[in-house]
């Protein structure tokens, strides 16, 4: 069969208009979020927090951060000045105050969200993120080729790097203590809270335990659980007594961050169709304008 | 016509001031780079927690990218669309594409914290499809390799029959000679493909380089964060591709002393404005319906900036290559790609940099002393080895600046093949 070259163009326009088609968003295919009701949850309680930083010990401890004395934890002043995980520190409370009374405060418990679609899993090229059905969003070093496009990503700026260590390096961030959980036990920091401030359990059971709590006293908190739904909704879930613009915690919309690439990515690559649509249009018109310049052909190529 | 005479290897001294000034660059920045390598990004780099990317990504990678599309463009232009003429300038951007993505790699590798594991996208077990630079990177690697082979024909055509290896390496002559004609006999048959995948591969991985800030809308300053990116990075790409292949023959011909090829540099030139318009007019189409036009007159750094980069390096050389007087003279020419060229780079840095905004920053970030020696070092490195490239291989064609032109239509025709030894 020999095509003539009108139909070889025609052929070609075919191809674009399938180019075009298939280079739409395609929002059903976006992968539905892993958050599931029965997934481990923590609620952070910044009206029952006292500041006392038992949190950030024991999470030193279980996790071997720092060579820090106990006594440093002592400190409680430095929570007065607003401090971000570190590769050293997987969690920090900050002490926030009300802008229109100074003795009102409350203080903030901060570590990685173990978000329901991480942006940082999304992000990761090699796969060393990935959120564990159980709740943990887990690191595995191994794999992690240390370009950081995972601390691009993170809505909630978490993961710390290890810049200083020339080989090796690792991208910090709370674990949820998965290992722990794993074995049945809540959280270290959880387990070491003196006042109730951080509620381990199923996420649905933790939520309610939330919703509840706003009911029965609803001048305490600021009627809304920051993480319910925030960037697609999250691990760790808070309570607070005002608006969240001061919690230091960022302004979320609902929207799971991956989607803003995933439906990108998704439509260029579905299926491979778009990429091959491409190489056929080109592939003909190659075909199609052979020789149209033939007087012009010359030594080269 | 000037076109009649095919690529051969410039004679000239590799030597001289200009080139000495490149040494002492390339060297500099090799020592930080080994320093970077010994004593980690801490110590070379004012990288932090909240600027995980810095020059190295802005620059050496997403910059470098942008400015090797010339290879791909000239492809497509000579290639595909047959516009035969242009043929003597593809081999020249060829060779740019492959030193420039080679140099992205090795820039790229000063980055990655753990960088002895750059080859673990290749894994299937660590595919992660979902992720933009998953596809990036193994865009990127096969695009890669594709421009080696396409430049093999180029190596083949240089040495097939006359492969002469130094020393005891001769016993294997013969071998490498008919390695080198079955290469030139399967590529000259099925070049097509390869040049074909160039393209496509490109359109892929220009784009989603776009695609890589949109993960991070509460991040990147509304003046660029928009789903629009990669359409725009793709546009972009393919404007500043003619111009760049340009750029590099003005200067190749003044530094080899050769004549330029005014009037097909100027022929491409022609596309430039239109392919800027187009891009122009997305940018602002998109600006307009995301309501964003309000932050361009803000006054802030990054209003600024984008205006520079918009201004000066889309709209000044899109007018200034709508006169047929300036598309006609080297001057104009030189001038307009040379803003082409720094409007996108430009835009790599504002998406990638200037845009990005920490959420609790603790201070700003510019570049250390290393970082900008490696970034220096590497570009340097890369003229050299352009040149010493094009001393070797048949890349560019082009006569004697000396000749009159009524020679040069003659002489190479009645010039036997291998008489440039
Ligand atoms: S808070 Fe950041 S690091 Fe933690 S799971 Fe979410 S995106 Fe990942
Ligand atoms: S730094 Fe490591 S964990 Fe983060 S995105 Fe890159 S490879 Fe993944």
């Amino acid at each position: 069969m020999t095509l003539d070259r009108r139909e070889i163009l025609r052929l070609a326009g075919v191809g674009c208009a399938a180019l075009a088609a298939g280079v739409r968003p395609a929002d059903a295919e976006l992968a539905p979020s892993p958050a599931s009701a029965d997934s481990w949850a923590v609620l952070m309680d910044t009206v029952a927090c006292i500041g006392c930083r038992k949190c950030e010990w024991a999470c030193n401890v279980e996790n071997r951060l720092s060579d820090a004395p106990a006594s440093t934890f002592d400190n409680l002043k430095v929570v007065d000045a607003p401090r971000r995980p570190e590769h050293d520190s997987f969690t920090v409370v900050n002490r926030f105050r009300s802008p229109a009374d100074r003795d009102h405060s409350w203080t903030v418990k901060l570590q990685c969200m173990h978000c329901a679609d991480p942006a940082c899993a999304s992000a990761c090229l090699v796969g060393a993120l990935a959120k564990d059905q159980t709740g943990p969003v887990t690191y595995d070093a191994w794999k992690c080729i240390g370009c950081r496009y995972c601390m691009v990503a993170c809505p909630f700026q978490i993961p710390a790097y290890e810049y200083n260590k020339p080989v090796q390096p690792q991208v910090r961030k709370c674990t949820f203590c998965a290992p722990r959980l794993a074995e049945g036990r809540s959280p270290a920091c959880v387990a070491i809270c003196p006042n109730e401030a951080l509620t381990f359990g199923r996420r649905q059971v933790v939520l309610d335990a939330a919703h509840t709590r706003i009911q029965a006293s609803p001048g305490r908190y600021f009627p809304h659980v920051y993480g319910e739904s925030e960037a697609g909704g999250t691990s760790w879930l808070y309570l607070a007594p005002v608006e969240f613009a001061y919690t230091g915690l960022p302004a979320l919309d609902d929207e799971p961050i991956p989607h803003h690439t995933e439906r990108i990515q998704h439509a260029i690559f579905k299926s491979f169709v778009p990429p091959l649509a491409l190489y056929g249009v080109l592939g003909l018109v190659m075909h199609a304008l052979r020789g149209d310049n033939g007087h012009q052909e010359n030594t080269s190529g | 016509m000037a076109e009649h005479h095919g690529p051969k290897p410039v004679k000239t001294p590799f030597m001289s001031r200009g080139t000495l000034v490149l040494i002492a660059l390339a060297l500099a920045g090799g020592a930080c780079y080994l320093y970077r390598m010994v004593f980690g990004l801490a110590a070379a780099t004012n990288l932090d927690n909240q600027w995980p990317w810095g020059i190295w990504i802005a620059i050496d990678v997403a910059s470098g990218v942008a400015l090797a599309a010339g290879g791909f463009t000239t492809a497509a232009l000579a290639d595909i669309f047959h516009k035969e003429k242009y043929h003597a300038i593809v081999r020249p951007a060829l060779l740019t594409a492959m030193l420039g993505y080679t140099f992205v790699v090795i820039g790229l590798l000063a980055d990655l914290g753990r960088y002895y594991n750059v080859w673990h996208p290749m894994l299937p077990s660590m595919w992660q499809g979902n992720s933009v630079l998953f596809e990036v990177g193994i865009c990127v690697m096969i695009y890669l390799s594709v421009l080696y082979i396409e430049f093999l024909p180029i190596v083949a055509e240089r040495f097939m029959g006359r492969v002469n290896l130094p020393g005891p390496l001769r016993i294997f002559n013969r071998v490498v000679d008919s390695w080198l004609i079955v290469c030139h006999r399967f590529l000259g048959r099925f070049i097509s493909l390869f040049i074909i995948a160039g393209v496509v591969l490109s359109c892929l991985h220009q784009s989603s380089l776009g695609t890589l800030m949109v993960i991070a809308p509460t991040k990147v300053h509304p003046l660029w964060y928009t789903p629009a990116l990669p359409a725009l990075f793709l546009m972009s790409a393919i404007a500043v591709g003619f111009p760049m292949v340009i750029f590099e023959s003005i200067l190749a011909s003044r530094s080899f002393k050769l004549r330029p090829e005014r009037e097909l540099l100027s022929g491409i030139a022609m596309y430039t404005p239109v392919l800027l318009a187009a891009y122009l007019a997305v940018k602002i189409a998109d600006l307009v319906e995301r309501d964003a036009v309000r932050y361009v007159f803000e006054g802030s750094l990054q209003s600024v900036m984008f205006l520079i980069e918009v201004g000066l390096g889309v709209v000044a050389p899109m007018v200034i290559l709508l006169s047929k007087r300036a598309r006609n003279s080297i001057a104009g020419l030189f001038t307009a790609s040379s803003l082409v060229i720094f409007g996108v780079a430009l835009n790599r840095i504002n998406v990638f940099l200037i845009s990005y905004r920490p959420l609790y920053p603790e201070k700003s970030y510019f570049p250390s002393p290393f970082e900008i020696l490696v970034t220096v070092g590497l570009i340097s490195t890369l003229v050299l080895v352009y040149r010493a490239i094009v001393m070797i291989f048949p890349v560019i064609a082009a006569a004697p600046e000396a000749a009159p032109r009524e020679v040069v239509v003659t002489a190479p025709a009645s010039e036997p093949e291998g008489a440039t030894r």
